[in-house]
């Protein structure tokens, strides 16, 4: 590919791989902007979800998906845990020069295959071809919309004392994949990136139990991270059990050689979800039966102190207080 | 509160021809709650003075009259035999007028509303005294296990709020008997005001629970059948002064190991309980200043040298040289050991890794499981107080844990501190404590430990507000360490932007630095010192972790001259708990990629290398993935006790360095001058002192089958030596701005042959050397150092600054 100021060749490029990748109606009228009906926004719910965000994942391609899909999935699933049903996403892509033109469809193609998926339309785009050394590759930029429907009310201010912590599988998956995707540390693992759309997941959720309090997906900075936030907002404590984590041994095994700890890698397919106890075996009953779902765990419970932490009991040592991390994971020890 | 204290009844006359004056006298200090009144009211009677003496907001005030050469001699004995739990910081007099002749007797005065009564002691051993009672034939205290007077027992452990009254202590669930309440109101009696004052009648009570084969009944002795217990090889969980025990006896293997399995804690040595001085003897060798030591009233742990003579249970402290002995810190472990024939394992009754448990309620969830029998009293523990520990380093103590018996005891601050407002400062993650600073004073508090547990990071808190209240400390600023991550600095600053007070971030390494100038009594516009800070690690000013780091430093400022040469520290945290990944570290940096050269180091430690994923580390480190670098010299410790089979993983903190140091050949110490040799250069603006060469020479040793012991003493020997030489040519560096003293600070130097060989390097130099003594040089002396060294700044304003 090469650097252009949008004349002709830049057009049959877009024409020909995102239009024939995407097909769809607003998307193929080629306007400036995307139009949809507010009627249809209107039947899925009362209030709209907007969310936001760019993949700069390296490398590009590693086992069990790539950033085409990530880029779908992550504003999917940001919609997703507000209770929204998302509905459309834009896509701008910047693709620095000399970028393989092979390499740009199969992204797009996992795009498209991500947006089916999920459900959703991609119905507005752009993309950008920068000079060689301005950008790294490819990144991608999501934007999604989606209708929440009336009567849900998820925010992470919502955690109460006596609530359930639930999350919707193993963690770890994706942070190991990529580490062992980039090569430099020499790591054999069979190990993939659980990225994947959380809406179906999510509605399946809902239904079980529409009382839902909180829900995030544990992405850059894990669940270390999502469990701190909820506590943080609540004014409450997040207390787990270690052994109940779902961890894959080969992720333990892993983090066990680099000297990182699983709670903090980034997922891409990771659910973490605070509900009342009264309805927390029906919730984790209904995700167990979701495909998303299947390894999904109950975890801990909310408690009142130490408000604003969150605590890891282990077997036998007693509680840890498990921090938000400043930066990286330092050593601590003198 | 008090009630006026009946009056002397007769004052012999002085003769009338000695000239009469009137004076007051003004006592500061601890002073309070300690015997001090009674002490001046006794003298008062026996050098025929009148007038009265009371408690007030400062401390103590005396009016006296009399002839002059007798209030000399009251002052005189009030400085030089003030009451044992008292310390006085300074006597002052100044004349009044005269009273009449009309006026006689002396009186102490009954405390007035309002009045401070803030001063808590720290808890005491049983006194010569109370000990005589304990075990007369008679008398009404013969084996009460909860005696105490005005000089020894239980105080800060018990304190729940001030004012320090019976009424505020975990002893106001106890009402006295009239019996009690006579003598606590008598001034001559020796338990006049003493707040936990009790008896059979009306005290604590003591009783054993869990033990097999008896009844429970009140009648039955607890004493005599926890010692049945003890003597049948079962484990006591025992009620002690600031917290549990769990005791079992020390000379029984099968015991020893099963406390062992089920407190899981593998490998860190026990605290031993001994009845006497004898009883040490039998398996230490004790110098006069051992002696006194164990017998202070703070009756800390005393780390001691093995004879060997007579060996306790191997799984005691596997790997050890020392063990560490105290003698019974109250009445209730005079009467428990006072039948046995044996030492007692009395390790601290908590989970591992969680603090030590001070409820009944607790200890029994808890430690049921450890425990076959438990030794339980109804009075409640208030404060959490581990037993503190001691060590004789070059000939002198020092402070290695500092807790029960020491806190919260003031340590007094060079004057120009006195102008400082009040801090507080966090201290560092593990180990904690934290201080606060206020009219010249720190008072450290007791080791809290490692902040990332719950239930330490609860205590930490709880303990802090105590402290604050006891204190009546609001302070102006807060000290934190550098370190982004650690639980302290994040409370700190949160604490800072609460209560909108200025924050002082202090470098970990000066504020070791700082911490032993502070201990030495070293004057806050003193001439910078060359700081000699080795310790695990600690967050340097350039991200990297320090911790082999030589400082031209004062209280204020602090400069870094020149440190060990860093390695990557593969796997970050990981790496300190296994010791052979620092091996690998530097084995890689001496050998670089060679793998058939790692393959060939010789032994067992060897073998189990090549089981390692090498490939990964090795990228790990030449990417610098989770590798961040240290100059640490704790962590060369962990390394050489890795390549020589010691320790490749560790189960407790300072187990590798200790097991190295324990593992030192003594004859091949003595002979001295084989140190393995280290290089000096100049590498990033910084003098580096490099292993390199010592490692190449370590492994020839280790190839040529050379003994451990040995190869541990070339080491030590080759690093004091390799630390002499910097320190000459850092002191030809610095010049005029240095004041030719050194001060050594940071973990390592608890290690007592490092220490002396360093001392000696040093003091042949010339150089005055300054050690920790009072305060731990390890990460519990923190604090102190981030208060002096936050005071300095605060009052920076006022001088010019410093370092040449
Ligand atoms: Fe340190
Ligand atoms: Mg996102
Ligand atoms: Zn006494
Ligand atoms: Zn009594």
């Amino acid at each position: 590919l090469s650097h252009g100021s949008g004349g002709r060749a830049m057009r049959d490029l877009v024409n020909d791989v995102f239009l024939s990748a995407f097909a769809n109606p607003a998307l193929a009228a080629l306007e400036d902007q995307a139009r949809i009906p507010l009627a249809d926004l209107c039947v899925a719910g009362d209030r709209l979800a907007f969310t936001t965000d760019s993949y700069v994942v390296d490398p590009l391609f590693f086992p069990g998906g790539d950033i085409g899909e990530l880029a779908v999935n992550g504003t999917v699933n940001d919609l997703a845990v507000s209770g929204a049903v998302p509905l459309y996403l834009s896509c701008g892509v910047i693709l620095e020069e000399g970028f393989a033109l092979a390499d740009l469809r199969r992204i797009v193609e996992s795009m498209a295959r991500a947006a089916e998926a999920a459900g959703v339309q991609i119905v507005t785009g752009d993309t950008k071809v920068v000079p060689k050394g301005a950008a790294d590759k490819l990144f991608i930029h999501t934007s999604g919309v989606g209708a929440i429907p009336a009567g849900v009310e998820i925010a992470a201010g919502r955690a109460r004392p006596g609530d359930r912590i639930l999350v919707n599988g193993f963690i770890g998956d994706h942070g190991v994949a990529i580490l062992a995707a980039r090569g430099d540390l020499a790591l054999q693992v069979p190990i993939e990136s659980d990225t994947r759309p959380l809406n179906g997941l999510v509605r399946a959720l809902l239904d079980a139990c529409p009382q839902v309090h909180c829900l995030r997906d544990a992405t850059r900075g894990g669940l270390a991270t999502v469990l701190n936030e909820f506590a943080e907002s609540a004014g409450v404590c997040m207390e787990f059990e270690e052994a109940a984590i779902p961890v894959r041994d080969e992720v333990r095994g892993v983090s066990e050689i680099l000297g990182l700890d699983p709670l903090y890698y980034a997922n891409e397919g990771v659910l973490v979800a605070i509900v009342p106890e009264s309805c927390a075996d029906r919730a984790l009953a209904a995700m167990r039966a979701h495909p998303a779902g299947a390894q999904a765990a109950s975890i801990g419970e909310v408690t009142a102190e130490p408000a604003g932490r969150v605590v890891m009991r282990s077997g036998f040592g007693g509680g840890r207080i498990v921090d938000m991390l400043i930066g990286e994971q330092l050593p601590r020890i003198c | 509160m008090d009630s006026y204290a009946p009056q002397q009844k007769k004052t012999p006359q002085a003769s009338s021809l000695e000239p009469r004056i009137a004076e007051s006298i003004r006592v500061r200090g601890l002073v309070q709650g300690v015997g001090l009144r009674p002490l001046v009211w006794r003298l008062a009677g026996k050098y025929g003075l009148s007038g009265s003496v009371g408690n007030d907001a400062e401390g103590v005030w005396i009016h006296v009259s009399g002839v002059a050469g007798q209030v000399d001699r009251l002052v005189e004995a009030l400085r030089s035999a003030p009451p044992p739990l008292a310390r006085i910081d300074s006597i002052e007099r100044l004349p009044r007028a005269p009273v009449g002749p009309a006026e006689s007797g002396f009186h102490i005065a009954a405390s007035l509303p309002g009045e401070m009564h803030t001063q808590v002691a720290a808890d005491a051993a049983t006194c010569a005294d109370c000990l005589g009672e304990l075990f007369a034939p008679d008398g009404r205290r013969r084996g009460f296990a909860f005696t105490n007077c005005t000089h020894c027992g239980p105080r800060i452990s018990i304190v729940r709020s001030v004012p320090y009254d019976r009424i505020n202590t975990s002893m106001g669930a106890f009402a006295q008997c009239p019996a009690c309440l006579e003598e606590y109101r008598n001034p001559a009696d020796r338990r006049f005001h003493a707040q936990p004052n009790c008896c059979p009648d009306c005290g604590p009570h003591l009783w054993l629970e869990w033990a097999e084969g008896h009844d429970h009944g009140p009648e039955a002795d607890p004493i005599a059948r926890a010692q049945e217990s003890l003597r049948a090889g079962k484990i006591l969980l025992l009620k002690g002064v600031g917290g549990f025990h769990l005791a079992c006896n020390a000379t029984d293997p099968d015991a020893v190991t099963r406390l062992r399995t089920r407190k899981r804690r593998p490998h860190k040595p026990f605290a031993l309980l001994a009845r006497d001085l004898e009883m040490i003897r039998r398996y230490c060798s004790l110098s006069d200043t051992g002696c006194e030591l164990l017998q202070h009233r703070a009756a800390p742990i005393l780390l001691l040298p093995q004879t060997g003579a007579a060996a306790l249970a191997p799984g005691v402290a596997p790997g050890q040289r020392c063990y560490g002995f105290m003698l019974p810190p109250a009445p209730l472990h005079h009467l428990l050991m006072a039948g046995l024939e044996f030492p007692l394992v009395c390790t601290s009754g908590n989970r591992s890794g969680e603090p030590q448990c001070i409820a009944n309620d607790d200890a029994r969830a808890l430690l049921g499981a450890v425990a076959d029998a438990a030794l339980l009293y109804d009075r409640d523990i208030v404060n959490r107080l581990d037993d503190s520990v001691v060590r004789e380093i070059d000939g002198r103590p020092a402070i290695l844990r500092r807790a029960r018996g020491y806190v919260p005891e003031p340590l007094m601050l060079p004057e120009t501190f006195a102008a400082a407002p009040p801090l507080l400062a966090l201290g560092g993650e593990l180990k904690n404590t934290f201080c606060l600073l206020k009219d010249g004073q720190a008072v450290l508090s007791q080791h809290i430990g490692d902040l990332h547990n719950r239930a330490v990071g609860d205590a930490f808190e709880q303990s802090l507000q105590f402290y604050r209240e006891l204190f009546d400390h609001a302070p102006r600023a807060i000290a934190v360490d550098a370190h982004p991550e650690y639980r302290s600095g994040k409370i700190g600053r949160a604490l800072a932007a609460r209560e909108s007070l200025r924050l002082e971030v202090v470098q970990h390494h000066h504020a070791h630095i700082a911490a032993c100038l502070a201990d030495n009594g070293v004057p806050l516009d003193a001439e910078p010192v060359l700081g000699i800070a080795l310790d695990g690690l600690g967050y340097g000013t350039d991200g990297s972790f320090w911790g082999g780091e030589f400082l031209l430093a004062d209280y204020r400022n602090s400069e870094r001259l020149a440190s060990f040469e860093p390695v990557p520290i593969p796997g970050g945290e990981r790496a300190i708990r296994q010791p052979w990944r620092m091996a690998f570290a530097w084995l890689h940096q001496v050998f670089g990629n060679d793998l058939s050269t790692r393959q060939r180091l010789p032994g067992e430690f060897g073998d189990f290398l090549a089981r390692q994923p090498l490939e990964t580390l090795a990228r790990m480190i030449d990417t610098g993935f989770n590798s961040p670098l240290t100059s640490s010299c704790g962590r060369l410790f962990d390394a050489v006790a890795a390549v020589i089979g010691l320790c490749r993983e560790i189960s407790f903190e300072g187990q590798a360095a200790m097991a190295l140091e324990a593992c030192v050949d003594s004859a091949a110490l003595a002979g001295g001058g084989n140190g393995y040799p280290f290089e000096i250069g100049e590498r990033g603006g910084l003098s580096r002192l490099c292993a390199q060469p010592m490692w190449r020479a370590l492994l020839e040793d280790l190839r040529r089958g050379t003994a451990a012991g040995v190869v541990a003493a070339r080491f030590h020997l080759g690093l004091a030596e390799a630390i002499g030489r910097m320190v000459d040519r850092l002191g030809d560096r610095c010049g005029a701005g240095w004041s030719g003293r050194v001060a050594l600070s940071g973990g390592v130097f608890q290690n007592a042959v490092l220490s002396s060989l360093l001392v000696r390097q040093l003091r042949r130099r010339g150089l005055e050397v300054l050690c920790h003594r009072r305060v731990p040089a390890n990460d519990g002396g923190l604090s102190l150092g981030q208060a002096a060294v936050a005071a300095a700044r605060l009052l920076q304003s006022r001088g010019a600054g410093t370092c040449a």
